[in-house]
C-alpha cells in the first residue's frame, strides 16, 4: 500500500507491505525500522491503554495502535499526520502540554472531604451519581476527541471535550469538596458553554465516551448553580 | 465578562429557544392554516388588526428573537472572526435594539 506521512509541512511517501490483521501502528513502525529511522512518532502499550499513539489516519482522529488498516484503508492508500489542534513537536508527535493543562485549569483532580482518620467513604456503585461517573470514567487521555473538536479549532482557549469529561466525573464524585470553584473553572467562554453538541468528539472516542453528554451535564449544573445564586 | 454573566447569557438563549420553538410553529401553521383559500393584504389585515390576542403573541415572538439571535452571533463573532471584548458585545447590543425596534415596528403596523 502507499502510505503519505505529514513530516513538517509536506507528506512523504512510503511504499509499505499488507500483513494480516496490521494496525495503523505496525504500518507506522515498519516505516521506521525499515524504511527511514529518522520519523518520529510516540507509542507506549499498543494495547489501548495507555493514549499516546493518537494520529490522524486520512483525516480522522484515531488511536493507531487499535485502528486496523483494512478498516481504514482507501484506495490501497493512507494518509498519516499528526493530531489535529495540537502543536506539532515533530513529524507525527504533538506537543500534549496544552491539552493537559486544561484539564487541571478545569479543576480536574480530586479533592476529598475526609482525612485518613476517617473511614472508606461508601458510594453505593448503582447510586445515581455514581453510575453518570462510571459513564466517562475510562478515558485514556488520547486526545482523539480533542484533535476532534471544531470549536478548540476556532477558540484556542476553549477547555475541550476530554477535560470537561474529567470535570463532569468529578462533579458527580458525591466525596469531592470543590464542587462550585470546578463549576466556575468550567463556565463560560473558554468552559461548557462553548461546545456546539456537535458530537465529534463523541463519535471519535475510541472508548465510545460521550464528552457531549458530560458537556451538556455541566451546563445544567451550571445553570442550576446559577439560579440558586452559588455562582 | 464574567462567568456568571456567560453562565445567564447561555441560561437566555435556551429559554429563547424554546420560546421560539413554539413560535415559529404556530406562525407557520397559521400561515399554512390562513392562507389556504388565498388572501389578499387587505384581507390579512382585517383579521389582524385590533386583536391583542396576536398582538401579545407576536411581542414575545419578538422579544425572544432579540435575546437568542444577539448570544448565538457573540459565539459566531468570536470563532469565525475572532472579534471578541466589549466593543463585539456593544455591537451585538446595538443590533438587539435594532432587531426589537424592526420587529415591533412589523407587529405594531399588522395588529396595532
Amino acid at each position: 500500500m502507499k502510505v503519505s506521512v505529514k513530516r513538517g509541512d509536506s507528506y512523504q511517501e512510503f511504499e509499505v507491505p499488507r500483513h494480516p490483521s496490521q494496525t495503523v501502528l505496525d504500518v507506522v513502525t515498519y516505516i521506521q525500522r525499515h524504511l527511514d529511522p529518522t520519523l518520529a512518532y510516540r507509542f507506549a502499550c499498543r494495547v489501548g491503554m495507555c493514549g499516546s499513539c493518537a494520529m490522524m489516519v486520512n483525516d480522522v482522529p484515531r488511536w493507531t495502535c487499535r485502528t486496523h488498516v483494512d478498516r481504514v484503508l482507501e484506495k490501497d492508500a493512507l494518509t498519516v499526520a499528526p493530531l489535529r489542534n495540537l502543536p506539532v513537536i515533530r513529524d507525527l508527535v504533538t506537543d500534549m502540554r496544552e491539552f493537559f493543562d486544561k484539564w487541571a485549569r478545569a479543576k480536574g483532580e480530586f479533592r476529598g472531604r475526609q482525612s485518613k482518620q476517617d473511614d472508606f467513604a461508601k458510594v453505593p456503585p448503582q447510586s445515581e451519581e455514581r453510575v453518570l461517573v462510571d459513564k466517562g470514567i475510562e478515558c485514556i487521555g488520547c486526545a482523539v476527541c480533542y484533535a476532534a473538536c471544531d470549536v478548540v479549532k476556532w477558540n484556542p482557549d476553549y477547555l475541550g471535550p476530554a477535560a470537561l469529561n474529567r470535570a463532569w466525573t468529578l462533579v458527580k464524585d458525591v466525596r469531592d469538596r470543590s464542587q462550585l470553584e470546578r463549576l466556575r473553572a468550567v463556565s463560560g467562554d473558554a468552559g461548557c458553554h462553548a461546545c456546539h453538541s456537535h458530537v465529534s468528539c463523541t463519535e471519535r472516542c475510541p472508548k465510545h465516551l460521550s464528552p457531549t453528554a458530560a458537556i451538556a451535564g455541566l451546563k445544567r449544573e451550571v445553570a442550576k448553580a446559577v439560579l440558586r445564586g452559588e455562582l | 465578562m464574567s462567568y456568571r454573566a456567560e453562565s445567564f447569557l447561555w441560561l437566555m438563549q435556551r429559554i429563547s429557544a424554546g420560546v421560539l420553538a413554539l413560535c415559529v410553529t404556530v406562525h407557520l401553521a397559521t400561515i399554512i392554516y390562513a392562507v389556504q383559500g388565498g388572501l389578499s393584504a387587505a384581507e390579512i389585515l382585517g383579521r389582524t388588526r385590533g386583536n391583542a390576542g396576536w398582538f401579545a403573541f407576536y411581542c414575545v415572538f419578538v422579544l425572544a428573537v432579540t435575546v437568542h439571535v444577539p448570544i448565538g452571533l457573540r459565539s459566531v463573532c468570536s470563532e469565525w472572526l475572532r472579534w471578541r471584548g466589549r466593543s463585539r458585545d456593544l455591537a451585538l447590543l446595538l443590533f438587539a435594539a435594532f432587531l426589537a425596534w424592526a420587529g415591533m415596528r412589523a407587529v405594531v403596523g399588522v395588529f396595532a
